[in-house]
């Protein structure tokens, strides 16, 4: 890995508890301990249930709040008892965007993308310029003029997302960015998050609950449950092996390619043969070797149930398949998946194997 | 009413004038100061500081609930050591200015918490000062209320005018209780009253128009 853009060293973050006196509630822990290197280039997601403690982390990268303890070294900068005014020029550097948006309604499109570069000193001819091409760079050229009140949500993370790029910074934050948007902008909205990291070279940290986000453009992952980062890794990787009962929750919840124990059943209603789900993926195999083996071994596969997708742009997925022949041969062919793929066994109507449920 | 009457009358619309735009220029600009105070300064904000919030905030509490009349008289020292005299429209207009900041400050606080907070958040995060905020985004993301507030904060100090007037400080108050009421002339008072209306209906309409210019939604 490259030098790391962000690093934290036992981040923690405490916010006092409220109240005074006698009755003052135990202070809340937001980040509790987190080390963790964010490189330069990569697109990095920070995924966890709301509460976990993401948000207030992202926070601490352009330092809306101060550690408790601990470092965040961005850049180089190390932030921590950094002065107010000290770290202006930071936040400066680093583009931030948000579920809400957070535009100014008192100021048009081009006013709102205008806003930073008026903080960073600009002048009005130059302002004028940036502002265009970054409106051509997100696609909403024609809605300059007009005041945000007027625009989808869709468009308003766009200026959003112009207004955080207009004094080129090396750091996009992503908070929660796609979360109140429905799936077909989300997916325009990632798309345009891929091109700033590609095309200019941004680092962008994206946090978010939808694993489909992490699945779409994160190459890394951290997964945070109650002020920790719980798994850390590669997001093909956690796809595709999670470890932790949270990650697992979340890589359930974003490919519903495994059956449930209902689907199951309704499975072996309408199929009486043995039914089996096998892994596709780089790590356990593809799916052309599962109708290799079927072939060979002359049982018949008919798929009934799941999918392959991609993470990371690298196929993944399940399927679950029926296997007819006589016993032998189906037992012959299962032993022959198993050499290329992960399986489960989930039996036959007649004589169910209850299989591993990893859900 | 006298055809005699009519300079009293225009003198009198004049010391109106007079009291009501010195304290809404002074009130207003003072009120949106002590106001914007209360804002930066309250719990969880850019400039979150408890002592100062405390005292602003009692301060604004003792005095806006006290009847004009009696903070009128009450203030007479403090008025005697800055205009010189507790009488005439200077004074008045002196002890106006003061009950005009508070109120006002009150009304000013009220429109700026309802701003959403993502929206400093983000100035921050772009690395703004607290001062450019507060001028950039702040008061022009609550412009429209802040219209309606110095409306009602207009209709608010020509009702002090009035009992200012009545108690020695001249203007239109002072004109319908001289030659009106004193005279049991009740037409000449209704018909004062029917000015302070039309100047009431008038501002509040030009109050109403910029508000909602101001309103980009």
């Amino acid at each position: 890995m490259s030098e790391p853009i962000i690093r934290f060293r036992d981040a923690v973050k405490e916010f006092p508890g409220r109240g005074r006196g006698g009755r003052r509630s135990a202070p809340v822990r937001a980040v509790d301990g987190v080390t963790l290197d964010v490189a330069a280039g990569e697109i990095f997601g920070v995924i966890g249930y709301s509460g976990a403690g993401k948000s207030t982390l992202v926070r601490l990268v352009n330092a809306l709040e101060a550690t408790t303890a601990g470092s965040v070294t961005v850049d180089g900068t190390d932030l921590t008892g950094l002065s107010e005014s000290a770290l202006r020029p930071v936040r400066a550097g680093i583009g931030m965007i948000f579920q809400q948006f957070n535009l100014l309604s008192s100021r048009t499109v081009a006013g709102n993308v205008a806003y930073p570069l008026e903080v960073a000193g600009w002048s009005r001819a130059d302002r004028y310029a940036r502002v265009r091409a970054l409106l051509e760079f997100v696609g909403i050229a024609d809605k300059a003029d007009v005041y945000p009140s007027k625009l989808s949500g869709g468009q308003k993370q766009r200026v959003g997302i112009a207004r955080a790029l207009a004094t080129n910074p090396t750091i996009l934050l992503a908070d929660e960015a796609t979360s109140a948007l429905d799936p077909e902008t989300t997916a325009d909205v990632l798309a345009l998050l891929q091109r700033v990291n590609r095309e200019l070279g941004i680092t962008v940290v994206v946090i978010t609950h939808e694993m489909e986000v992490v699945r779409s453009i994160c190459h890394r992952v951290a997964v945070m449950e109650a002020g920790r980062v719980v798994e850390l890794g590669d997001a093909y990787r956690l796809f595709s092996a999670p470890q932790h009962p949270v990650t697992r929750r979340f890589v359930a919840s974003a490919l519903r390619d495994v059956p449930t124990t209902a689907v199951l059943e309704r499975l072996r209603e309408r199929h009486a043969g043995r039914i089996v789900t096998v892994r596709v993926d780089e790590v356990a195999g593809s799916s052309a070797q599962v109708t290799r083996v079927l072939a060979e071994h002359g049982v018949g596969g008919t798929i009934v149930y799941g999918g392959i997708t991609e993470v990371a742009e690298r196929p993944y997925g399940s399927l679950t398949l029926e296997l007819t022949g006589d016993d032998a041969a189906v037992h012959a062919a299962l032993d022959g998946l198993r050499a290329v793929t992960a399986v489960v066994d989930h039996g036959t109507a007649a004589a169910p194997a209850p299989g591993e449920d990893n859900r | 009413m006298s055809p005699d009457l009519v300079p009293v009358l225009w003198q009198a619309l004049a010391e109106t004038a007079f009291m009501v735009l010195i304290t809404l220029a002074v009130g207003g600009a003072c009120g949106l100061a002590i106001g914007l105070g209360l804002y930066l300064t309250r719990p969880g904000n850019l400039l979150e500081h408890r002592v100062v919030f405390a005292v602003l905030n009692v301060a604004v509490n003792i005095v806006r609930p006290i009847p004009f009349l009696i903070f009128l008289v009450a203030l007479g020292p403090v008025t005697r050591a800055a205009v010189g005299t507790t009488i005439g429209t200077g004074a008045f207009t002196f002890a106006m200015c003061i009950m005009a900041s508070f109120v006002f400050a009150r009304l000013v606080e009220q429109n700026l918490v309802s701003i959403d907070p993502g929206v400093v958040e983000a100035a921050r995060a772009m690395g703004a000062s607290p001062l450019r905020i507060v001028r950039t985004v702040v008061v022009p993301e609550a412009l429209s209320p802040l219209i309606l507030g110095y409306t009602f904060l207009f209709v608010g100090v020509l009702d002090m005018s009035a009992i200012a007037g009545y108690i020695g400080g001249g203007g239109l108050g002072d004109f319908a209780i001289v030659y009106g009421y004193r005279q049991y002339d009740w037409a000449l008072t209704a018909f004062v009253v029917v000015i302070i209306i039309v100047i009431v209906q008038l501002v509040q309409w030009l109050g109403n128009a910029l508000a909602r210019r101001a309103l980009r939604r």
